[in-house]
């Protein structure tokens, strides 16, 4: 029988896989989109986890919303990326220093 | 006994992908593993029965937004040789940060249990309702005004992507629309009036 723990802990796993993912790929905003994505799928798991396992529908309608927004910030994301590949030739995040951050 | 074994048979190949997806220097590489990704939480949250939200997994993300991520791979020109790299200078503070996230996590599953049972199984699923329509009972009844905020969003969304990818090139001949549809037959016509000539 699978259980509240193992879903949490297979979310929590992801979780940090995605994070570590965040620094080790710290050069290629690629990359960091898909890490991004990974991150966001971990707490879908957490929601859906905890939606079935309490017996509520809320937490489905949550994942929902988050993978609508998690759709619009990729697209906006890759536009942003496509735009800034055409105007620096790279999509390495050392190279972008224009606001000397 | 069927269920474990898919269980941990999928939640491993979902942690060795996105293994995949963090350790790839290949953009390509690693959206496939992405794709994996998504196709192995599907199966997983088809098993503790959320069967909507599976299918719109896969639908929306394999078929949408990993097919636009490659689309961007494929048509960027990336020199792979200066991503390559070795670790960044920040990697062993990135070690040290997702070290304390699970610890922090697990902390939290184990010692305080979250007030919950987490021992306990799914809940169970009346005999005759479908995960759909009770999905789509909460959406249009108590979170109409939250769906029509993401319609809305969706919306927001096309026309940033839109506008900001739109190439406005220099130099390039295009018909003026709004001039064309405005012309009257004066501006082309010229009725010229003048005397008969006698034949010659």
């Amino acid at each position: 029988m699978i259980t509240l723990g193992h879903m949490l802990t297979l979310s929590a796993v992801l979780f940090a896989l995605s994070v570590a993912g965040i620094f080790i790929n710290r050069r290629n905003v690629l990359l960091l989109l898909m890490c991004i994505e990974l991150l966001l799928l971990s707490a879908n798991f957490n929601f859906i986890a905890f939606s079935r396992f309490l017996g509520q529908i809320d937490g489905q309608v949550f994942v929902f919303f988050i993978l609508t927004v998690a759709a619009a910030e990729s697209a906006i994301g890759l536009a942003i990326l496509v735009v800034l590949f055409r105007e620096r030739r790279s999509i390495n995040v050392e190279d972008l220093n224009t606001l000397r951050g | 006994m069927l269920v474990p074994v898919l269980f941990y048979g999928f939640a491993t190949i979902l942690v060795a992908a996105g293994v995949g997806v963090i350790t790839a220097r290949n953009p390509v590489h690693a959206a496939l593993s992405l794709v994996l990704c998504f196709i192995t939480s599907a199966v997983l949250w088809l098993l503790i029965e959320a069967e909507f939200l599976a299918i719109v997994l896969v639908l929306v993300y394999v078929g949408a937004v990993m097919v636009l991520f490659l689309f961007v791979v494929m048509m960027l020109d990336i020199k792979l040789e200066e991503l390559r790299g070795g670790f960044t200078r920040y990697a062993w503070l990135g070690w040290i940060v997702t070290g304390i996230v699970i610890a922090e996590i697990v902390g939290v599953i184990v010692q305080r249990r979250l007030g919950l049972d987490v021992t306990r199984g799914a809940a169970p699923v009346a005999a005759g309702s479908s995960n759909a329509a009770e999905l789509g009972t909460a959406l249009f009844t108590r979170y109409a005004y939250a769906i029509e905020i993401a319609a809305l969003l969706l919306l927001v969304a096309i026309i940033a992507a839109i506008s900001l990818t739109l190439r406005r090139r220099r130099g390039l001949k295009l018909q003026n629309v709004a001039a064309q549809v405005a012309v009257r037959a004066e501006d082309r016509l010229r009725i010229v009036k003048m005397k008969t000539e006698p034949r010659p």
